[in-house]
């Protein structure tokens, strides 16, 4: 896609039509809307494809292995506990070296990407991340071996029906 | 003000697999949200977040501005000696934070 | 179904609700009805069907609250702990070098507040208490309500009552429990509703996909995960009363201390859970 894209100040940069006519809607929705009226660039499904292509390369994906834990059901998408457990005797000769976490609509495909070693004796992690949206995550582990395993979850983010205006 | 907590068993047995947790205090500004005036305000994240046994490096993290705030990590090792456990965070606009734990194994 | 999420905007608010079923739309009715009393309407919840939020929360939540290294609101007991012992104003005082050690001399005090001073012959809820020890005892600038530091020292203090049942037995808060009970059933804003309408009336069922709590204040200060940090009971009325379209009470006013005075009574003998984690 060798097209430059020029941006002036304050215009968000959008790959289609559709999204730059929905951006010039909810400006048109009025100054006074705090917050979210502008949409950053999101990302889509095919971002987060290659955000996993430029840690995998064109290794093949494989299923299995690895066990990404995050609610179905989310009360708030602030904060959605998320933790990732990988079968691995981590070994010096058997381990997990790298785990990464992808989403597919918040506005960065990244969420977190760790490098462990043999020493860690379990390839798991916890942590709380933010997902803007209903949407696919998907967790990724690299085998010292060079083979690369995944495991995707669909996650349903609510809303509380009651907000407030910023302090 | 306290701005890291860490757990983790002081006294673990040689050998034995141990949980550590951390939780630090950071607001990680996304970088996409606009002010109720439509300014853009600016990315504030921790980026990177490193944890070191008696120096060694036994985990370390790359954080996006998914990371929700107020980061919590959990992550494991091996109890190999007694010595110091040293987690260190860095980020955006110059950010360090540091904290030091001792463990004692038998 | 799916829901977009993420927009904390009013616009937001309105169309989530034109989208709902069910409970808004009588409430809705309950509304736009006018004839019908909101006194009678809005009987109290008998004590033994009250339920903390915490039991509607997802296990993730729960967790959340449960392990103090997992529960955010903690590193702000923490900084509580640095204040209570760090001395501050002219006359160079700590909170310790008068009320040593929390985990005792506070202990059962944020179960029990907003408490009647007498000497102001009104009620004072624990930030306003707080205020009048530093201005008068430590002569340092009282704390700005929902100040980091404020919420912290709130945080450590109400921690040193958790598990702690919740005390409404002054005779002299009446009038007060009075004035707040009159505003929790007064019908405001452009929904015109009632705060008793949902939370006395229609707890339990659903709003926008989340269950309608009975709206107890057992957890204050706590950790919101839609703010992302610690606020108190008044920032979570004022939350509430935004999203009602109402106007809301200005930090620290009499009608908000007579609502937190209300909001204790009809709590009383619920244990403390503070610093909760609510979504």
């Amino acid at each position: 896609m060798g097209e430059k894209r020029r941006h002036r100040a304050g215009q968000v940069s959008s790959g289609t039509r559709r999204e730059v006519l929905q951006f010039a809607g909810s400006v048109a929705l009025g100054g006074v809307l705090p917050s979210l009226a502008v949409r950053p660039a999101a990302a889509t499904p095919a971002t987060m494809q290659s955000a996993i292509a430029a840690v995998i390369g064109d290794a093949k994906l494989n299923a299995g292995r690895v066990k990404l834990e995050i609610p179905p059901l989310v009360e708030n998408g602030n904060t959605v506990a998320c933790a990732v457990v990988v079968e691995s005797p981590m070994s010096a000769s058997d381990y997990v070296k790298a785990i990464h976490v992808f989403n597919e609509k918040n506005p960065q495909p990244n969420v977190i990407s760790v490098k462990l070693g043999p020493r860690a004796g379990r390839a798991a992690i916890a942590t709380r991340i933010r997902l803007s949206d209903t949407q696919t995550v998907t967790a990724i582990a690299e085998m010292s071996d060079g083979s690369f395993w995944s495991h995707a979850v669909d996650v349903v983010i609510t809303l509380g029906a009651c907000l407030e205006d910023p302090l | 003000m306290a701005r890291a907590l860490i757990k983790v068993s002081p006294n673990p047995r040689r050998g034995e697999v141990i949980e550590i947790k951390t939780l630090i205090s950071h607001e990680m500004e996304t970088g996409f949200r606009h002010s109720t005036t439509g300014a853009a305000i600016p990315r504030d994240i921790i980026t990177t977040f490193v944890a070191t046994y008696n120096g060694e490096e036994i985990f370390s993290a790359q954080l996006f501005p998914a990371i929700a705030a107020n980061p919590f990590i959990t992550f494991y090792t091996i109890a190999k000696e007694s010595g110091t456990l040293e987690f260190r965070w860095t980020g955006d606009n110059g950010y360090a934070a540091s904290e030091q734990v001792k463990i004692a194994v038998e | 179904m799916k829901r977009a999420a993420l927009v904390p905007s009013a616009f937001a608010f309105a169309r989530a609700t034109r989208r709902l079923a069910g409970p808004v739309r009588r409430l809705g009715a309950v509304a736009a009805a006018g004839t019908l009393s909101s006194l009678s309407l809005a009987a109290d919840i008998p004590l033994n069907e009250r339920r903390s939020s915490y039991e509607a929360m997802s296990a993730a939540t729960k967790a959340m609250q449960d392990d103090d290294s997992a529960n955010p609101a903690t590193l702000w007991v923490l900084d509580g702990e640095a204040l209570w012992r760090a001395s501050a104003g002219a006359a160079g005082r700590a909170c310790a070098d008068c009320h040593g050690e929390a985990s005792q001399s506070m202990r059962g005090v944020a179960a029990r507040y907003p408490a009647y001073d007498a000497k102001r012959q009104t009620p004072v809820d624990l930030e306003g208490r707080i205020n009048i020890c530093r201005v008068e005892q430590q002569q340092a600038a009282a704390l700005r309500l929902e100040s980091k530091e404020l919420l912290a020292l709130t945080a450590y203090l109400a921690r040193q009552s958790r598990g702690l049942p919740i005390e409404s037995n002054d005779n002299r808060l009446a009038p007060s429990i009075e004035a707040g009970r009159q505003l929790f059933q007064r019908r405001q804003g452009q929904l015109n509703l009632a705060c008793a309408h949902c939370h006395d009336d229609h707890w339990g069922e659903k709003l926008a996909g989340n269950a309608v709590p009975q709206g107890h204040p057992t957890g204050y200060p706590l950790y919101r995960l839609e703010w992302q940090g610690v606020g108190s009971l008044q920032r979570r009325l004022r939350n509430c009363m935004i999203g009602m379209r109402a106007e809301s009470y200005a930090f620290g006013s009499p009608e908000f201390i007579a609502l937190e005075t209300y909001l204790m009574w009809r709590a009383r003998g619920m244990p403390m859970e503070s610093p909760a984690v609510r979504p």
